[in-house]
């Protein structure tokens, strides 16, 4: 155990991502089975554990302590788990201490127990582990682990330490479960690679370049295809031998908060496609943005009235299996032909054809680019004809070609400091544009950015937070920022959410500083309503309003 | 009791003051004369007329402050009275830093023991406390909350060692106070097997200077400058400097580093999370909350004073355990290493 806690004790506080796969990797390496396969399930989010509510822990801790004490502890350090962790004592009569109890005898434990006697078991097991060890173990049975690690990450860390691509890991994830031993053993090279006995895997996803500045000029349009870049989250939908799931692109399972999709996937096979929300333009409605989208995103269950006011559907690209028939040897156009027959016989409300973009010269495509007929685009897919179906992102069979980004001149208004390298650096910067408050104009916050700059302008930009702090809360600088004093900036963006938990309503989506504008005054920056009526303004809730996209459908 | 402890040491705003003696015990401004725990800046303040405390500590306010920290200086030793006015003083082990004492002030049968800061801990910079007699003792209460349990420091230090395997191309910058806790650090990796140069920043150098001459071999110490122009010699090094030099201009000059804070804090995760720290490691040189109880049932005292830190706490379990506390509230003393 005590290994497992000081590995979640590190990822916590650690920022970067490769010293965070470097971490789990390396424990991975040395911790034994089923030791490292929980951990790997804890990380991951994929341990079923009987949930320990909250009121019995303080239960158990008051059974030991004075109540005013375990108040004044509590309000210090502001979380339950941890505080018991550090505020339990061992029973003075208790079990002699015995060593290090492994992650697996815990998990046993806790998986044989019966419901009476959790209560029990959990406090003998605080008694027996040790401080750390005692944290990570509350936060298991509360179901309340936060370590900032993505899935992606943690099968990083695996295809590290077996030395294989991450997009092996992604194939067998759904076919294995906890504590992952064949797994294990195959990254150790001690068992051949586990072999799946459930056919709706995730197949990892072919993916894109950009593209970049001289890569056209060599490249004959006749060759590819072009389509639209849709603005949603790209997904893949696998329905075998009567099992239907719905994976994001990087292979988390996210049917559970999709029911009306799965369900309405009567075909056998898996399509890659986006994720969407609106109407399918078979049924003649509009995409609707993104940001109604996330309405639906990272959630467990769904609502009736959530599945009414925000209906998803999937707008397909691509078609790896048909039945239970491999296409991705098949060319993209046979392949095309194929998906094209599937969803004309699929649901019109749930499933429609990414249509093609007729072109016959770069310039054509690159104006069609610059203005496309829907809102909801964000550029340009280009894929070559001949192209089998690949995981992974290889640089020639596909090629995105986004839009060009929004920009805004914006004021800083808060500056913290980064990490690793940075960490003496002020690096992440807070920005706001002018809005009228009480008849006066004011700064309000619009978002967040930590990159953008090259080396040189991230020293003038330090300096100039160290120069003009004008007070401090914690780790975050609040900078000048007045009409006539303060710095510039550009900041390009993808597009903009809107956001009821910042005080502007909106959150930019990826924004960067891409230049320093020292030659502008703050008064000179945009206004929020430059910015919100760049994106349009916010049309809550009412999705089915726009016109439908009237672009060129083949 | 033939008099109240409270006619005996009362505090003020300039500290706690002892009328009969005339003096004050770690003054917070300048003043006649002054008896010092420490040498620690919060505690140790120049300025005054006449300062007596340790040969250690006058050597360390000389040290940090120069030769004229004062107009006179009385060495005290360890364990000997000393009359002042109508009291009786002693100085003894506190175990806190190199030189510190608790002081007793002793008059017509009363004593008062005024612990300064103190750990129970071994530490191989500083000899360890000595439990004293008293009537009534002043604790301390910095991690007087039952959260605080600091781990072994050995495993501390060997979170430090596995991170320098694991992270070899960065370098491992150590926050730690400038007097006691860095040289402790140095001391514990040195006692732990590393024998690799420990880089320091120039705000630790005379006080290093200053325990080697005292005896205590702090092994292959180099100034973190850049001589070499090249940011890799300290890939996989121990950079050691004062907490408030990581946020610095001075931080540049090491390849990717690692923040990393030696203090009792380190404890609270979120704590570490604020202050971009990556490594906490977990060592205080204060009681946690286990040895400051452990204290007062071996001192005993008819009463607990508690100041600076968290007294509500430690005065509650005293109520517990039906000793009689009260709290101080002393102002001018800082939280460890923040």
């Amino acid at each position: 155990m005590r290994a497992f806690a000081e590995l979640l004790d590190r990822l916590v506080l650690t920022p970067q991502r490769n010293a965070k796969i470097k971490l789990m990797a390396d424990y991975f390496r040395t911790a034994p089975d089923p030791d490292r396969g929980y951990a790997l399930a804890a990380i991951a989010g994929t341990l079923t554990l009987k949930t320990v509510k909250p009121n019995v822990l303080r239960q158990l801790v008051l059974e030991r302590m004075d109540e005013v004490l375990f108040r004044y502890s509590y309000d210090y350090v502001g979380d339950l788990a941890e505080t018991i962790s550090l505020v339990w004592e061992p029973a003075a009569t208790g079990k002699p201490a015995s060593g290090d109890l492994s992650l697996g005898t815990v998990m046993h434990q806790l998986e044989t127990a019966g419901r009476a006697n959790v209560h029990g078991l959990v406090r003998d097991l605080l008694d027996q582990l040790e401080g750390s060890s005692r944290f990570a173990f509350l936060k298991l049975v509360t179901g309340g682990l936060r370590i900032g690690v993505s899935a992606r990450l943690v099968k990083q860390a695996l295809a590290d330490m077996g030395n294989v691509d991450v997009t092996e890991i992604e194939t067998l994830w759904h076919g294995l479960s906890p504590p992952y031993v064949s797994l294990f053993q195959w990254l150790d090279g001690k068992a051949e690679k586990p072999e799946l006995d459930m056919p709706a895997v995730f197949h990892a996803v072919m993916l894109a370049t950009p593209v970049g500045d001289n890569d056209l000029a060599s490249l004959d349009p006749k060759d590819f295809a072009a389509e639209w870049k849709w603005d949603g989250i790209r997904v893949q939908l696998a329905n075998l031998a009567g099992t239907r799931r719905l994976y994001s692109r990087s292979g988390d399972d996210i049917s559970s908060a999709f029911p009306d999709i799965l369900e309405a996937a009567d075909f056998e096979g898996i399509i890659d496609g986006e994720l969407l929300v609106g109407g399918t333009m078979r049924s003649n409605q509009a995409t609707r943005t993104f940001s109604d989208l996330q309405q639906r995103l990272n959630r467990k269950t769904v609502t009736r009235k959530m599945l009414e006011e925000y209906p998803a559907f999937i707008r397909g690209y691509d078609l790896l299996f048909s039945g239970g028939r491999d296409m991705r040897p098949e060319n993209f156009l046979t392949r095309r032909d194929a998906l094209s027959a599937l969803i004309d016989k699929a649901a019109p409300s749930h499933f429609d054809l990414s249509p093609l973009v007729p072109f016959s010269s770069w310039e054509e495509l690159d104006r069609l680019r610059a203005d496309p007929p829907d809102p909801v685009i964000e550029g340009i897919m280009l894929k070559r004809l001949d192209s089998p179906y690949t995981s992974g992102r290889s640089k020639g069979p596909w090629f995105k070609w986004k839009r060009e980004p929004y920009n805004v001149d914006a004021v800083l208004m808060y500056a913290q400091r980064g990490h690793g390298k940075r960490s003496s650096y002020y690096s992440d910067f807070t920005f706001g544009l002018w809005t009228e408050s009480d008849g006066k104009d004011v700064l309000v916050p619009v978002g967040k950015a930590y990159f953008g700059f090259t080396d040189a302008e991230l020293e003038v930009l330090d300096r100039y937070v160290r120069n003009n702090t004008i007070e401090r809360f914690g780790p975050v600088r609040s900078i000048r920022a007045e009409a006539d004093h303060g710095f510039v900036v550009e900041v390009a963006f993808e597009g903009i959410n809107f956001s009821n938990r910042h005080k502007s309503g909106v959150a930019m989506r990826f924004p960067r500083i891409s230049r320093l504008r020292t030659d502008k005054l703050p008064r000179d920056a945009d206004r929020l309503v430059t910015l919100l009526a760049m994106i349009g303004q916010p049309d809550a809730n009412s999705g089915g309003t726009r016109e439908p996209m009237q672009g060129p459908v083949v | 009791m033939s008099m109240k402890p409270e006619t005996l040491l009362y505090p003020t705003p300039k500290g706690l003051f002892c009328e009969k003696g005339g003096f004050y015990i770690d003054p917070v401004q300048p003043v006649e004369r002054a008896l010092i725990t420490h040498g620690h800046a919060d505690h140790a303040r120049s300025g005054h007329a006449h300062v007596m405390a340790t040969r250690e500590t006058l050597d360390i306010m000389r040290i940090r402050y120069g030769e004229a920290f004062c107009v006179s200086t009385q060495e005290a030793t360890l364990g000997t009275r000393t009359a002042i006015g109508n009291v009786t003083v002693s100085f003894h082990p506190a175990g806190h830093v190199l030189g510190s004492a608790q002081i007793a002030v002793e008059a017509l049968g009363m004593r008062i023991v005024v612990s300064g800061d103190y750990k129970r801990r071994r530490d191989p910079t500083c000899l360890s406390f000595e439990p004293v007699p008293c009537d009534v003792f002043i604790t301390e209460a910095t991690f007087g909350l039952p959260v605080f349990h600091h781990p072994d420091d050995r495993a501390e230090i060997a979170k430090l060692l596995t991170s320098l395997r694991q992270f070899p191309e960065r370098a491992h910058l150590v926050g730690a106070y400038a007097l006691g806790k860095a040289q402790r650090i140095i001391m514990l990796l040195r006692e732990a097997g590393y024998g690799e140069p420990i880089f320091i920043h120039g705000a630790l150098a005379r006080l290093c200077d200053y325990y080697e001459s005292e005896g205590i071999a702090l092994g292959d110490l180099r100034a973190a400058t850049v001589d070499a122009k090249d940011k890799q010699s300290f890939a996989g090094a121990v950079v050691v400097g004062p907490p408030s030099a990581f946020a610095d201009k001075w931080a540049r000059r090491f390849p990717d580093p690692i923040p990393i804070f030696a203090s009792g804090w380190m404890l609270v995760r979120q704590r570490a999370k604020q202050r971009g720290v990556e490594l906490p490691m977990i060592i205080s040189d204060h009681c946690d909350w286990p040895e400051l109880i452990e204290t007062i049932n071996e001192v005993k005292p008819g009463e607990v004073w508690v100041t600076h830190g968290r007294e509500e706490a430690l005065v509650r379990w005293c109520e517990l355990q039906g000793i009689a506390a009260r709290p101080l509230h002393l102002v001018g003393y800082d939280d460890e290493g923040e």
